[in-house]
């Protein structure tokens, strides 16, 4: 067990599937090395819905399609030291950002509501509203890649990222000694 | 591409009358080009200019005629921006839309029209009557602001001016009339002058002092094709389109190469924003250029021969149909020229339809095979593999009458002018903030000071030297050469007092190679577009130090993997002005609050949503209530 002070990290998934954090799962018995590393402050992994105290890493899955998350982007970029987008939509949009692509109409989001909860072909919605319960948040104009919101200091690529990766990367900032990827990691065909 | 056929919001765009062009019409336009489908543009051009638009029921009437599919005519029709898929005015005003347009009054004339025709600036009049638009530089920036009209070009435009002409045009005057009350009794050339000034502030001994008729065509004619070739090479002449490759080695590789069919093609697709020296030889020295083109012809072998116009020019078609008749009549092109037996060359002219991109080499090309103006894949290069396959030569107007000059005075006394490494002399054409825009003719190895001295620019804070794809200069620079070696140009000198705003022009630029480039590959359709988006942020105040770096690596990307010169020289503006106005920018761009991004928006990011759920944000709505 080593004298070093642990290092805090925490994560949140935003406009994502979850898929990165089951990746994050993927690190498989070295969460029991990383484990001895950090402590995991705010995270789904904890269920823990707040910052307790400042710290080193945050982990951020997912773009930003509504203003809560943009909302929680803000909130771990202040708490934060250095913020990670893992995964492709944390890094580009993504998947969700496809409705980015609705471009030559007046009004793209109500086009993109209305095809989601009205007209598409496949829906089965008896109410034929679009849902607008008070709590739910806002969603932007279009999808954000995390970087346009705030400062992203590393990026992970990958749709889900390897556990490979993100334990190797992690492990790496942690003593200091990340240079970048190697080439067979960040190679996916 | 954009193509410039939007019509305006709510306007409704006129029926088109092609739907009731009879199916002989197009045919017979397709037989007046021998059903060639490497006449598309031409084909398209003239079906453009007699329906005012290319309906999709003429494209198939057009494919059906040249044995082509649709697509690949649609491809064509809607690359170029002067052919439109929807239905112009019958009159198209094109307002010139170049920076040194806007510096000299542009807003105020284009108000004007827009008042006086009752539409906005990218509309057509529900009558049919007008279409007003904006294109990129036209060549007229020494007589700015300018404007197309139909085949007229008017120039040095007042709101004033540009009222009586819009009053004129509305009342049912011709744009002909509008030159001259005399339009059709005026020859070519007087028709010409009559709508652009020359403004030659300088003539030099080569270009356009006196030049005796064709001399450089008799020596010719008694040289053997090597000796041409080597009298042009030992005259140290390079390309005066921009790149400055050497010309008598490019004549060289043409001629060495084996083929059943040569050609050679003069470059007059002057697209370069703030460059119109080509338009004033054009109109002054066409018999010289089309000498040198025979001099060429007969140095590489060639039969036939493309004279490609930019479309914008198409003013000067007559003149230079005009010139070319002649000098069939006088046996200077066509069968046994000069009475050598073997010696056959003739010029077709070939009208460009307003795509920057064609002033490249494999672009231009593209476009004489009847093709969107796509630049080709090098190697094979033109001179190898050029038109239809065919080993060609490719050079500015400018080139060709200095050949010409080379073949009269011989080569020693082209080389003994200019510096070591830039010989004979060269057209410069300086616009902008300075009293005499216009052409000067000088040897290479002035230096900048000494040009603006020469134009009354003593004032000059930036000078833009080769326009956007060359180099922004500043006051520290101005003791620099104008040479290959040192600062190369194509013949632009863009000039720019303290007044300006650099980070407007660097922006109109790339909203300009935005607008220019092709789409063919990725890094320059989509590259460009994000280098303007960085820009405009600095323009807002919202950039940070970091986005610096952003544009030199970006710039950098699109320099190396684009696949033509517009992309490799597109970031110029960029690059050339963080090199020589470093504190323009870091005066603008400052670190962000807390690593959160102020270009991010959120109140205009959810006030869609807001509208949408007719409720305000419970996080970013101060005062909000349940």
């Amino acid at each position: 067990m080593s004298e070093l002070p642990k290092a805090r990290i925490a994560t949140a998934s935003l406009a994502g599937c979850f898929g990165c954090h089951m990746a994050i799962l993927d690190i498989d018995e070295r969460l029991i090395d990383l484990m001895k590393l950090v402590d995991v402050d705010r995270s789904p992994l904890t269920d823990k819905k707040r910052f307790t105290q400042r710290c080193d890493i945050g982990i951020i899955e997912g773009g930003c399609c509504n203003e809560e998350n943009v909302h929680v982007l803000h909130d771990f970029r202040r708490n934060c030291d250095v913020l990670i987008a893992l995964g492709q939509c944390a890094i580009m949009g993504g998947l969700p950002a496809m409705r980015n692509a609705i471009m030559h109409s007046d009004a793209p989001l109500r086009e993109c509501l209305d095809e989601a909860y009205i007209t598409g072909k496949y829906i089965r919605n008896t109410t034929h509203h679009v849902p607008n319960d008070p709590a739910l948040p806002l969603l932007l104009d279009e999808v954000y890649p995390c970087s346009q919101v705030v400062e992203i200091d590393y990026q992970i690529p990958g749709c889900a990222p390897s556990g490979d990766i993100i334990f190797d990367t992690l492990a790496k900032l942690l003593t200091g000694k990340f240079r970048g990827f190697e080439r067979d990691m960040i190679k996916f065909d | 591409m954009e193509n410039g056929h939007k019509t305006g919001n709510g306007v409704a765009a006129p029926a088109c009358e092609v739907a009731k062009v009879p199916e002989e019409e197009i045919a017979a336009i397709c037989a007046r080009y021998g059903c060639d489908k490497h006449r598309m543009l031409d084909i398209l051009r003239e079906v453009q200019d007699r329906y005012r638009c290319i309906a999709p029921s003429t494209m198939d009437r057009i494919a059906a005629g040249t044995g082509l599919t649709r697509i690949e005519v649609e491809g064509v029709a809607s690359f170029y921006s002067f052919l439109s898929l929807v239905p112009k005015g019958r009159v198209t005003i094109r307002l010139c839309d170049d920076i040194v347009d806007r510096y000299s009054g542009l807003d105020a004339v284009t108000a004007v029209f827009e008042e006086v025709l009752g539409i906005r600036t990218g509309e057509t009049s529900a009558d049919g009557a007008f279409s007003l638009e904006t294109t990129p530089c036209i060549g007229m920036c020494d007589q700015a602001p300018a404007a197309m009209v139909n085949d007229v070009v008017l120039t040095r435009l007042t709101p004033e001016t540009a009222r009586s002409a819009a009053e004129a045009l509305k009342a049912g005057q011709s744009p002909e009339q509008l030159v001259s009350e005399r339009f059709a009794s005026l020859t070519p050339h007087e028709r010409a002058l009559h709508m652009v000034g020359n403004n030659i502030r300088h003539a030099g001994e080569v270009l356009l002092g006196p030049v005796p008729e064709d001399a450089g065509l008799s020596n010719a004619v008694s040289m053997t094709p090597a000796q041409i070739i080597t009298t042009v090479e030992e005259s140290g002449l390079r390309g005066c389109g921009g790149a400055g490759y050497t010309t008598g080695r490019k004549w060289r590789f043409a001629a060495s190469e084996r083929a059943e069919k040569h050609f050679v093609i003069c470059n007059a697709d002057e697209g370069e924003p703030g460059t119109f020296k080509d338009r004033v030889l054009l109109t002054e020295r066409p018999h010289l250029l089309v000498e040198g083109m025979t001099i060429a012809a007969r140095a590489v072998g060639a039969r036939e021969g493309i004279l490609y116009l930019r479309g914008e020019y198409v003013y000067l078609r007559e003149l230079l149909e005009q010139v070319l008749e002649e000098r069939r009549r006088r046996g200077l092109l066509g069968e046994a020229i000069l009475g050598v037996k073997g010696f056959d060359f003739d010029i077709r002219l070939q009208l460009g339809a307003g795509a920057y991109i064609c002033g490249e080499e494999g672009a231009l090309i593209s476009s004489c095979e009847g093709l969107p103006g796509e630049p080709k894949t090098r190697p094979p290069f033109p001179v190898n593999r050029g038109y239809l396959g065919y080993p060609t030569v490719v050079n500015n107007v400018e080139t060709f009458c200095h050949a010409a000059r080379i073949l009269d005075r011989g080569a020693k006394w082209f080389h003994a002018m200019g510096t070591e490494g830039s010989h004979g002399t060269k057209l410069f054409s300086i616009c902008g903030d300075c009293l005499n825009p216009g052409i000067y003719e000088l040897p290479y190895g002035h230096t900048v000071r000494e040009l603006l001295e020469m134009v009354g620019a003593e004032d000059a804070a930036a000078v833009q030297v080769g326009g956007p794809s060359g180099t922004m200069i500043a006051r520290d620079s101005f003791h620099r050469k104008l040479t290959f070696d040192d600062l190369a140009t194509g013949g632009a000198i863009i000039v720019f007092n303290g007044a300006r705003n650099i980070l407007e022009i660097v922006e109109y630029y790339m909203s300009f190679f935005v607008h220019e480039s092709c789409g063919y590959c990725t890094p320059c359709r989509v590259g460009n577009v994000f280098l303007q988006k960085a820009i405009s942020k600095f323009r807002k105040g919202l950039a940070n130090p970091e986005d610096i770096d952003y544009l030199k690596e970006l710039s950098g990307t699109i320099i190396e993997t684009s696949r033509c010169g517009l992309g490799m020289t597109s970031p110029n503006p960029i690059l050339s002005t963080l090199k020589n106005f470093p504190l323009v920018y870091s005066a603008v761009s400052k670190p962000s609050k807390d690593g959160i991004r102020d270009t991010f928006d959120i109140q205009s990011a959810i006030d869609g949503a807001r509208k949408i759920a007719k409720r305000r944000s419970y996080i970013f709505d101060k005062d909000f209530t349940q």
